[in-house]
């Protein structure tokens, strides 16, 4: 099979993003990355604010692929078959877009879409006491807190969690997710 | 009681609660992948604490950042804290968040609503 996940961003400007990879994420990958992107912004002298949230949402993205990556199809080319995704920033018109791709096992897609759903339909309120609920109630695991990663990253945002789900198999499929950070 | 200092990590933060000093503080960031085990021992830490604490016990929070599974791990230490100051002892949490830095202070004002501890929030201004 033909199938990448680079195929799910092909309409995003890999050449130009501010921060591309697409591999096994392991700490290490998560510190470099960090470590490259606060450079880069500090660099250019980005506006406090929104470099702080930016940051903020890449922690998030790249711990979401860490701890939620399901394993890729047996037939997917990879070094390793965990924790394996795909992350690019780009800079864009008024800010910044953070977008990942990975596997989920087709077993989860309901339940990431009726998340998704519920967050996109949410006012900022409704996230913040969303957030707070989840955060006041939920038991934490090894994986996190019953999807705070996104909850945080569209409260943070103000803005809706762009995604989509590519089938791969009777098994799995691909699944994108983009934040938009911008300065208002 | 022995104190528990932890030095900071550009993923973790430091931390220093020493009842003789009268210095409890997290600083820095805390954006680590495994934040239940980062905290584990100051938790522990807080266990033994609640058994006899000062009259007057004031924390200091100056993170920068904090990721969404630290969120937890903080919340848990307030628990502590907020049940010390059930069993009538002064409990006072300070919250730092940088000027203008909005997310920070909303992040403190969430836990403000969720434990019943006095919260301070305090600006620093550059």
């Amino acid at each position: 099979m033909s199938f990448d996940l680079e195929n799910l961003v092909s309409d995003l400007d890999i050449r130009g993003a501010i921060l591309y990879f697409k591999g096994n994420v392991d700490s290490e990958v998560i510190n470099k990355a960090l470590d490259s992107v606060e450079g880069k912004l500090l660099t250019s002298r980005e506006n406090p604010r929104l470099r702080k949230k930016v940051y903020n949402v890449l922690v998030e993205s790249l711990q979401n692929l860490y701890h939620h990556a399901d394993e890729v199809p047996k037939d997917y080319h990879a070094a390793k078959p965990d924790r394996f995704g795909l992350i690019i920033m780009e800079r864009t018109g008024r800010g910044y877009r953070i977008t990942t791709c990975n596997f989920v096992t087709v077993l989860r897609i309901k339940e990431l879409e009726e998340k998704l759903t519920r967050i996109n339909n949410s006012t900022q309120e409704e996230i913040k006491e969303l957030y707070k609920d989840i955060l006041n109630h939920q038991e934490i695991t090894e994986k996190g807190l019953g999807g705070l990663g996104l909850i945080d990253m569209a409260r943070k945002t103000g803005h809706r969690l762009d995604y989509r789900f590519k089938k791969y198999d009777n098994l799995h499929s691909a699944f994108r997710i983009s934040a938009v950070i911008t300065s208002e | 009681m022995e104190p528990i200092i932890i030095e900071g990590t550009p993923k973790t933060p430091s931390i220093k609660f020493d009842e003789k000093e009268g210095i409890f503080e997290i600083k820095g960031r805390s954006i680590p992948e495994n934040s239940v085990e980062f905290y584990k021992p100051l938790n522990e830490w807080l266990d033994n604490y609640m058994q006899g604490p000062l009259d007057k016990t004031v924390v200091n929070i100056r993170l920068e950042y904090f990721n969404t599974s630290s969120s937890k791990c903080i919340l848990d230490v307030f628990k502590r804290l907020e049940a010390i100051h059930r069993s009538k002892h002064d409990v006072e949490i300070n919250w730092f968040y940088e000027e203008d830095d909005e997310d920070m202070l909303e992040a403190g004002e969430d836990y403000d609503s969720i434990i019943k501890v006095p919260f301070k929030m305090i600006e620093i201004v550059e």
